[in-house]
């Protein structure tokens, strides 16, 4: 649905782009962007920050310490507000919450239509107040209002309808046995989950682990990432309007070396899923392994191959892998971030994407039409242009952009490189931002091998309309999900995960059921069965 | 299975026993007389003791070996290849290989499929020698190699090779016009490390799903008993296997394991084990590639008597969950809930059933406990009987080791046990009951959960509501109700809290060994959504 939804939002964007239609010949055919807007004053967003306090035990409250931290506007770099710091003893605190929750009831113990019941008429909240909380999300993370209001926050609506419809089909088996024996499984709620998400996806994320741990009867402890700590709060507010028992969602804002190892160290949590780096995804597994050994879901980064095969379309192809790429500021995991070309169509396709990257509107995600806001923070910005500097360095060409746009928050030029090879920098590692890379093959083995020639698992684009070639690369490749002439195709139903060092379970569809369920065989002695 | 035809073993072997002779404060004297004989010599020949490396026997890199040992005596069995890290180098390029340019993921499941059962058909051939070797290495029954365990080993091959062509994945409805599906993905090459206890029946867990799913395997056997997996993997590739797709490594933990856990061309790790190697693996998969882990851990499981027991049957029961196998399960009964209104009855029957139990020769017809794997499980289980006395527990009956050779131990009985003590709390892995009283269902639901383990309880009762309470309240991956030890190829066995994670057996099972791949294709007028 992502794809479709942003590809005709895009779309729709395009006119408003070459209305400015202010391109002009630098030499070396390199224009300019359509960034006036992020020169301009920032836009007042339509919306106050309402809460900010720790959520224990369906209060909020403020840290044990008294602390706070600020949360930023990546458009300015000025303070959004001051929001309660947890530490370890707030952990503590909303594991009590929680695990009284799970022990005592009563979220287990309803019955699962009374769960879904709750989780519907929160997904109807969150509904009626779209515009709000996508205001919120794109204050606090900088992407573009229109693809919060028009695309994020009905997915997140979406997730937990999905998921508040799974409550009640958790089957478990009866099982034929070798003798006298009556077997069945039950999938119990394996217990307090505890949950660490992003700041890239803030409120998905937030439906990809709230909604299928709160169908299966789990209660849960969330930590919200430090940059992006206001739209959990407020949507947590909204839950517990819709009838959530107190303890059944505990939010805690802050850090990872702090409020994330408590959590993941935890005695009492009985589950952790993490949605962030690999490197942070190895600690939280030697964490968990230190302490009481609970499962853990890891979602990490990638690295991921976009083939345009020699048949392609090279107009749509452009188009798609553009999105692919630069899609949220460039800020996500699945980023189609080796763009891997035909030679038989390489050369068109450079050109065409130079002036697609070109034509991107970037500017205040506030601003109707704006294709990009800035990045995150200021971490991840000097970061990226760390990143261009080395692709300059080794040798790949800098087709357009590479530099920062304007003097205030932190915009990146659309940048494209060419004639990148496999062993440089920005091909080899997570670059997290709007830096496209584009990579000559030859032929489909070639791309196989080079394609999978990574640590990384994570998704792979493939642009064809040849089906032995799609049949054949979408067995190739050694990723968790394959989109053929689509991308970014978000669906509640489709499970998501990695291959290798991209991460070990699979969240959303079905598949996202089993991090929180545990599976319990009962096996019964049988007196004089009538069958067996 | 093994329930039913150990239980009729056991009856079988009943009459045969009884000899006892009243020593006073109710202790009788063990028909251990079998204990103090001379060992009876295996009826098998140790014929592979080297490692299987890309379907060959191969020496160790580095050229060492190591003694097995016959734990009936502690005398040297032979001298096995000891591998090391470079050997798991060895072994993991190779199947590496026969992963990434085949055959095996790229023949058909049916040939797969084929292979599996031709070897299941070798092994059932090779049964009574086989058995010989694993009691031999080992010290279980002869008895209960031959006719439980080697059976229960071919039973879930075949298993398996009837899973090979049913792994299906999805077509998922989606919110536009797209065609999703997954597939079922090999995840490649399988690092398996797996435990002395069962030596084939763990093999066929883990070698079985891997093998059936598509991938390749490297297994490192336990030091204590590396020679059935050699003799059978032997079989196997008699049966068709493909060089590469099978290999194994005998040798120690922090060598040969350390290394395979820790490899960066390795897949998915499974581990059967104890609860602090567990964590070790775990950390060593985080410190390397992030390879996904199977554990299959500690447990210190509850088995429940509950008011309304036929005493008689639920002393049997009892016994047979906790004294199977010289008590060295991982999800032995350990701690004996008995509810107050029968626990003084069955306290003396269960102390008399202890006393009956044959211990001797496990190649003697009619014996029902051999000697401990090895010497320092010995040494172990003698410190916790100590630790049992020492901490106030009533010693009912046995307490010390059979004979002055191998590792032979008595049956023993401790009532009057607390929550608190280590008997109650550690895993023994011995043969030492422990029976603690309770008053009520919540009491015993509680006292039950307390602990850190959560592999399996045993619930004895005929109360509807109280099997149906228990089943759902008891925080374990199997519940056995007026059963024990009941392993059906086709019943999951895992986990919950630090006894694991994942499940192995069953449909379960697969997934360990399958990676999921979504693919979405963009669709163009689609007749329906």
């Amino acid at each position: 649905m992502a794809a479709r939804r942003i590809s005709s939002l895009l779309s729709r964007s395009l006119p408003l782009i070459s209305s400015d239609g202010k391109k002009s010949y630098f030499g070396r055919r390199i224009y300019r962007y359509s960034t006036a807007a992020a020169l301009e004053d920032p836009i007042k967003p339509p919306v106050t920050v309402e809460y900010d306090k720790l959520l224990i035990n369906g209060r909020f409250v403020d840290a044990a310490s008294g602390k706070t931290f600020k949360t930023l506007d990546p458009r300015t770099g000025e303070v959004i507000a001051h929001v309660a710091e947890g530490d370890a003893e707030d952990i503590n605190r909303a594991v009590a919450a929680a695990r009284e929750a799970f022990d005592v009831g009563p979220w287990p113990k309803m019955t699962a239509y009374e769960r879904s019941k709750i989780m519907f008429r929160f997904a109807d909240l969150v509904e009626k107040h779209n515009d709000e909380i996508a205001a919120l999300e794109s204050w606090d993370n900088g992407k573009p209002y229109e693809q919060s209001a028009n695309i994020e926050i009905p997915k997140v609506v979406r997730i937990f309808r999905y998921y508040a419809g799974w409550a009640d089909k958790i089957h478990g088996l009866t099982i034929p046995a070798d003798g006298p024996h009556h077997v069945q499984t039950l999938h119990e709620p394996i217990g307090v989950a505890g949950q660490i998400v992003p700041w890239n996806f803030p409120l998905l994320l937030f439906a990809w682990k709230v909604g299928p741990a709160l169908a299966c009867g789990n209660t849960i402890v969330l930590k919200t990432a430090e940059q992006t700590p206001l739209s959990a709060l407020l949507v947590s507010k909204l839950f517990h309007e819709a009838g959530l028992p107190p303890g059944v969602l505990n939010v805690v804002s802050g850090f990872g070396p702090t409020v994330g190892a408590a959590l993941c160290s935890h005695m009492n949590v009985d589950k952790v899923a993490f949605t962030g780096s690999t490197e942070t995804g190895k600690v939280i597994v030697e964490l968990a392994a230190k302490s009481n050994l609970k499962p853990v879901t890891l979602e990490l980064g990638g690295k991921s191959p976009f083939i345009v095969c020699e048949d392609a379309d090279v107009d749509k192809a452009v188009e798609l892998a553009h999105s692919a790429l630069f899609f949220n500021q460039g800020q996500c995991c699945c980023a189609g971030s080796r763009t891997y070309v035909h030679e038989k169509v390489y050369d068109e396709f450079v050109e065409k994407a130079k002036a697609r990257a070109m034509k991107r509107t970037v500017g205040d995600p506030f601003k109707s039409g704006t294709e990009q806001g800035p990045q995150i923070d200021a971490v991840q910005f000097k970061k990226i242009l760390r990143y261009i500097r080395s692709g300059t360095e080794s040798g790949a060409n800098l087709e357009a952009g590479g530099d920062k746009l304007g003097t205030k928050g932190y915009y990146i030029q659309p940048t494209v490189f060419s004639n990148v090879k496999d062993d440089m920098l920005i091909a080899k590692e997570e670059i997290f931002g709007p830096v496209q890379s584009i990579l000559k093959f030859k032929d489909l083995d070639e791309v196989i091998r080079r394609a999978n020639n990574t640590q990384y698992g994570l998704a792979a684009g493939v642009f064809t309309q040849n089906l032995d070639t799609a049949n054949t690369l979408m067995r190739a490749l050694r990723a968790g999900t394959v989109w053929i002439n689509c991308y970014d195709v978000f669906d509640a139903a489709i499970p998501f995960g990695g291959y290798k060092m991209s991460g070990n379970g699979r969240e959303k569809g079905e598949y996202g059921l089993k991090n929180y369920l545990q599976v319990k065989a009962i096996v019964t002695t049988l007196k004089n069965p009538a069958w067996l | 299975m093994a329930a039913r035809r150990i239980s009729s073993l056991f009856s079988r072997s009943l009459p045969r026993i009884g000899q006892k002779s009243y020593l006073g404060r109710g202790i009788y004297q063990y028909s251990t007389a079998a204990a103090l004989e001379d060992p009876i010599k295996p009826p098998v020949n140790v014929e592979y003791n080297k490692l299987l490396i890309n379907g060959q026997f191969v020496d160790a890199a580095s050229g060492k070996t190591f003694p097995t040992l016959d734990p009936r005596t502690g005398e040297i069995i032979t001298h096995v290849a000891e591998g090391e890290a470079e050997d798991i180098n060895r072994a993991v390029a190779a199947a590496r290989k026969a992963f990434d340019e085949g055959p095996w993921p790229k023949m058909t499941a049916y040939e797969r499929t084929k292979i599996i059962l031709r070897f299941a058909d070798l092994v059932e051939k090779h049964n009574d020698e086989i058995a010989a070797l694993e009691t031999w290495d080992n010290g279980k029954l002869y008895e209960q190699s031959a006719e439980i365990e080697v059976p229960m080993f071919v039973r879930l091959f075949r298993y398996y090779a009837g899973w090979a062509d049913k792994i299906h994945g999805l077509t998922i409805p989606a919110d536009g016009p797209q065609h999703v599906q997954t597939l079922h993905e090999p995840i490649g090459v399988a690092g398996q490390i797996i435990p002395w206890n069962f030596p084939l029946l763990m093999f066929a867990w883990k070698v079985g799903p891997a093998l059936a799913s598509g991938n390749t395997v490297v297994l490192k056997t336990a030091e204590q008993t590396p020679l059935s997996a050699l003799h059978v993997a032997k079989l196997f590739h008699e049966a068709g296997l493909p060089p590469g797709v099978l290999n194994i490594v005998s040798g120690f933990g922090p060598t040969a394991g350390a290394a395979l856990c820790s490899h960066m061309d390795v897949d998915k790790l499974a581990f059967t084990g104890s609860t602090e190697t567990g964590k070790v693996i775990l950390e060593l998969s985080a410190k390397s590639n992030l390879k996904p882990v199977t554990l299959e851990l500690g447990g210190k499981s509850p088995f429940i008597v509950c008011e309304d027991a036929d005493v008689d049957q639920a002393v049997e029961l009892a016994h047979y969950a906790l004294f199977f196998n010289q008590g060295q399960c991982c999800c032995a009964g350990s701690r004996t809930f008995v509810h107050e209104k029968v626990y003084d009855e069955f306290l003396e029957k269960a102390k008399a059933r202890a006393l009956k139990r044959t211990v001797g020769d496990p190649f003697r017809p009619g014996m029902e406990q051999g000697p401990q794997i090895d010497a320092e499980q010995f040494e172990k289980i003698l410190k916790y009987i100590r630790s049992g006395t020492d901490s106030g527990a009533t010693l009912e009956t046995g307490g010390d080791r059979v004979g002055a050779k191998g590792y032979y131990i008595q049956p023993t009985v401790f009532s009057d046990v607390k929550d608190d003590m280590l008997i109650a709390k550690d895993e023994i892995f011995g043969p030492v009951q422990t029976v603690l009283k309770f008053k009520d269902l919540d009491e015993v639901i509680r006292r039950a959960n307390a602990s850190r383990y959560g592999l399996a309880a045993g619930v004895f009762t005929h109360n509807l509501d109280t099997a149906n309470t228990l089943m759902r309240a008891l925080r374990v991956g199997t519940v056995w109700i007026n059963c024990f030890d009941t392993f059906d190829a086709t019943i999951p066995f895992g986990g919950y809290k630090m006894s694991g994670q994942g499940r192995e057996k069953g449909e379960y099972s697969l997934k360990n060994y399958l990676q999921v791949k979504a693919v979405v294709t963009q669709l163009k007028n689609p007749a329906w959504l």
